[in-house]
């Protein structure tokens, strides 16, 4: 049993990682707490009675073992704080789960990524307006994080899903739960797209006090937190309070005054959260993202995406805007194929239709 | 003259059949309704009485018949005559009854022999010398009357080229009265007259301006070959001085050629608008651009007996609103209707009628009140809040209904630094026949013609996107600003440019160049 070992048979005793930190500096190493005598276990004064007699209880290899190939035979995969593909965000923030449980997989560019939180009972406009922010970050990259749970959770996920982008599932039960059930074939299709993450053993349900604990995850994985909707008393904006504890930008997005599905997120952004009208809103407000979606342009106009003709173009309009006219007798191309490769070029960012049918490149 | 001493000698102081019963025709809007003329020539104090809901026109016709066949030689009788118009319910107006009357009391009297003429009409005016004068809307009259079983038709010297473009009818071209006298008492003989049709459909090149006199502004053309291919109606925006006119006069030259039956439909309307002159068939599509200060009568038709419009005289051609926002914003909202049914209906106390209008919309405007915004080497002295007034003269409805908004800019195209030939009109044509040959192959099952027509089922029907289109189109509406309503369009306009580049489905270049000609979607516009 190395350290490593012994930190997943602490996880897997359910022993939340606040504890498993004061244990390791109770004992030193966790190599001494797993060979610590039964009586040192029950002297010690922070954990309760229950947590002493499991530890002695299932301080046994075999059951270590047996758990191990539980993990393997649900198809999750274990990775602890010591590992290296440990997410580089959650490593930063306060009180970082020391384990967790992943089904899917974590790729390098999850790090760019923003969380979309909500209330389960939602309205039409909040699920909308989830759908709509999902889908248009997913399709710029961004990997979408979120809780599974109903209403603007699912919607968050299934926008990332529709734009072809990366989500991330944070849980609040065990790994070979699937709660809610009725969210089972999107637990599907985020595996196969992001991930489903959880810090919580095998076995655990998804009991209410989980969650909040869940939304400091989700929140310490992403580079921002955007809050739908959100009625006053929501788990929402507990998953704000964290963002903002852990640094992280909180955006909001206003609804009706009156509407009390909106009191929460009104309220944050009477509070300083930065109202969000478009995407636009956030990636400005980020500076990884600002960046990325330059380089993104950059490369473009560098030509590595351009087709042939589109070259052409560009190269035409680089000094001065002209006309699609013009456009076509400098280029040679056909005025047919002017305008099409023009609307293209509009639609990548590109250039940018001035008044009169004149074009320039966008400046950024 | 001896023939009608004659004539006079044998019947004099007698009655012929003493009844006799003539076929004619008057016209509503564009359809004709048969009319029998029931002459009764009887011994009494000698009257002349017309019944049967005649107008002015025809109660005056009494004087000039009765001295028509007086001045032609024959026996005027002196005896109780009286004419019946059947159906009496109809009202009936027009000076072409004026030869039945006569033809029904020459029969009467037996001047002229007692004949079957169940299947024979006479139509035309009276001149006090007898002679028989030219009529307004003469095709319709022989259209409908061949329609209704008329086999011969009669009908003045001067109208003989307009009626017998009409097949399957003959048609007697009569001089005078006592011309009409001899012919029906087969003292002589008149040739059906024959106008050999593929004559006047050749020599088509000169009939329009050419699109080669227009140097550069590809794109404009573009977009008219475009609009010509699938019907769509367009606005040309532009500063003054761009070209915007000179286009538009060229569009006509670039429609597909008129088909027979169109050129019937178009020759019929201005028949009876009175304006046909020495073409007595129209071969060439109408290009009708009528001055800013019409008033809305005028632009759809009206008058007490409505005449057709501007709108229907445009009919299968070319509708030219120059100076868009200069219309009174009545008249303009009074297109809407025929703009989309394809005909015009007027009401009147007694009737309704029915003119056909389906034409092509084009129209220009300036993009301010000073006319230079977007211009590249002037400057648009207009105030935000003015060009949107002006921008708002142009309803939305009226909007709804034009698939093409192009921006014409003026650019000299010796900056161009080229002397190459433009193309002509009639490649342009070629590209145009055959995108409309697909629409009409593809629509057979509808009841329309051209993708402009499309309704927003069809729609779903005929321009299916593939993922990838599907997407452009979303990127675009978030990322443009394309406002809701130019979703439909920009499907048929891809439709049309899919047609023109002969394929099958909707393409992204398609779909990407159709978006191009929205302009007035654009956020810098609204």
């Amino acid at each position: 049993m190395n350290s490593r070992d012994i930190l997943i048979w602490l996880n897997s005793l359910n022993i939340n990682s606040n504890t498993i930190e004061k244990l390791e500096e109770y004992f030193g190493s966790f190599y001494s707490l797993w060979e610590a005598s039964t009586d040192v276990i029950n002297n010690i004064n922070f954990i309760s009675e229950y947590f002493k007699s499991v530890l002695v209880k299932y301080k046994d290899i075999h059951y270590y073992e047996d758990y191990i190939n539980r993990v393997q035979k649900s198809r999750a995969k274990i990775i602890t704080i010591f590992d290296d593909d440990y997410p580089k965000h959650l490593k930063s923030i306060y009180n970082p789960p020391k384990v967790i449980y992943i089904k899917g997989s974590l790729e390098s560019k999850d790090e760019v990524s923003i969380a979309i939180v909500g209330a389960r009972k939602a309205t039409a406009y909040g699920k909308w307006a989830a759908e709509k922010f999902a889908k248009e970050l997913a399709s710029l990259g961004i990997t979408i994080v979120s809780g599974l749970a109903y209403g603007i959770d699912t919607k968050a996920h299934e926008g990332a899903l529709i734009a072809e982008g990366r989500t991330i599932a944070v849980l609040g039960n065990g790994i070979d739960l699937i709660y809610p059930k009725t969210n089972k074939a999107l637990f599907e299709k985020i595996q196969n797209n992001g991930a489903i993450i959880t810090e919580y053993p095998l076995g655990v349900q998804p009991l209410p006090y989980n969650f909040p604990m869940r939304n400091r995850i989700i929140s310490g994985l992403s580079l921002g937190v955007l809050v739908v909707e959100a009625s006053k008393k929501s788990g929402s904006l507990i998953t704000a309070q964290m963002a903002l504890e852990q640094g992280r930008e909180v955006f909001a997005i206003p609804g009706n005054i009156n509407s009390v599905y909106s009191k929460g997120t009104n309220l944050l952004i009477k509070d300083g959260a930065k109202l969000v009208m478009d995407i636009n809103d956030i990636i400005e407000e980020i500076t990884l993202l600002k960046n990325r979606i330059k380089t993104k342009r950059i490369k473009e106009v560098s030509h590595l995406n351009l087709g042939k003709d589109e070259i052409k173009i560009v190269e035409c309009i680089k000094e001065y805007p002209k006309h699609c006219d013009e456009i076509s007798f400098q280029t040679g191309l056909g005025i047919k194929e002017v305008n099409s490769i023009l609307t293209i070029l509009e639609l990548k960012g590109i250039v940018r239709q001035l008044p009169g049918k004149t074009f320039q490149l966008t400046d950024f | 003259m001896k023939y009608i001493e004659d004539i006079n000698v044998k019947t004099k102081g007698r009655l012929g059949v003493m009844l006799s019963k003539v076929k004619t025709c008057v016209l509503h809007g564009l359809n004709g309704y048969i009319v029998e003329v029931e002459t009764d020539v009887s011994r009494g104090m000698p009257t002349f009485s017309i019944v049967g809901l005649p107008d002015t026109s025809i109660r005056e016709a009494k004087e000039r018949v009765r001295t028509a066949i007086k001045n032609s030689g024959f026996e005027f009788p002196l005896s109780r005559i009286t004419i019946n118009l059947a159906p009496a319910s109809l009202k009936k107006e027009g000076s072409q009854l004026d030869l039945s009357i006569a033809v029904g009391i020459l029969l009467a009297t037996g001047i002229i022999r007692d004949r079957d003429l169940s299947k024979v009409s006479f139509i035309g005016e009276l001149s006090l010398d007898g002679n028989i004068n030219k009529i307004a809307g003469a095709l319709p009259l022989v259209i409908s009357l061949k329609d209704k079983g008329i086999e011969k038709i009669i009908v003045p010297y001067e109208n003989k080229d307009e009626c017998s473009v009409v097949e399957n009818i003959d048609v007697i071209p009569v001089r005078n009265l006592y011309e009409l006298v001899m012919y029906l008492n087969d003292e002589i003989d008149i040739e059906p007259w024959k106008t050999d049709l593929s004559s006047l459909f050749k020599n088509d090149d000169e009939l329009y301006a050419d699109f080669s006199d227009i140097k550069g502004q590809e794109s404009l053309k573009r977009a008219m070959e475009v609009a010509a291919a699938g019907g769509h109606n367009i606005l040309l925006i532009g500063p003054p001085g761009s070209g915007k006119t000179m286009i538009a006069r060229r569009l006509p030259s670039i429609l597909p050629e008129l088909t027979f039956d169109e050129s019937l439909e178009i020759t019929k309307i201005y028949s009876v608008a009175g304006l046909l002159k020495d073409n007595f068939l129209i071969t060439k599509r109408p290009f009708r651009a009528p001055h800013h200060t019409i008033s809305g009568a005028s632009l759809v038709g009206g008058g007490r007996i409505p005449k057709p419009g501007e709108v229907s005289l445009a009919h299968h051609g070319v509708l030219f609103l120059d100076e868009l926002p200069e219309f009174q914003k009545n008249v303009l909202e009074v297109l809407r209707q025929p703009m989309e049914d394809g005909y015009v209906t007027i009401s009147r106390v007694n009737a309704s009628f029915t003119y056909p209008a389906k034409f092509m919309f084009v129209a220009s405007m300036n993009p301010c009140p000073c006319g230079y915004y977007g211009d590249p080497t002037h400057e648009c002295t207009c105030s935000e809040r003015e060009i949107n007034r002006y921008l708002g003269k142009i309803s939305g409805p009226l909007l709804d209904r034009i698939d093409i908004h192009i921006e014409v800019t003026p650019i000299d195209y010796k900056d161009l630094g080229s002397n190459t030939m433009s193309e002509t009109s009639e490649s342009i044509r070629k590209r145009v026949n055959e995108a409309r040959k697909i629409q009409i192959d593809r629509y057979y099952k509808e009841k329309i013609f051209c993708n402009a027509q499309l309704t927003s089922k069809d729609i779903n029907k005929y321009c299916k996107l593939d993922k990838e289109c599907v997407k452009l189109m979303e990127e675009a509406f978030n990322n443009l600003g394309l406002s809701a309503r130019a979703y439909s369009k920009i499907l048929k306009l891809a439709r049309t440019i899919a047609d023109l580049d002969k394929k099958e489905s909707i393409q992204i270049q398609h779909l990407a160049e159709a978006i191009q000609y929205r302009s007035l979607d654009r956020k810098f516009w609204r």
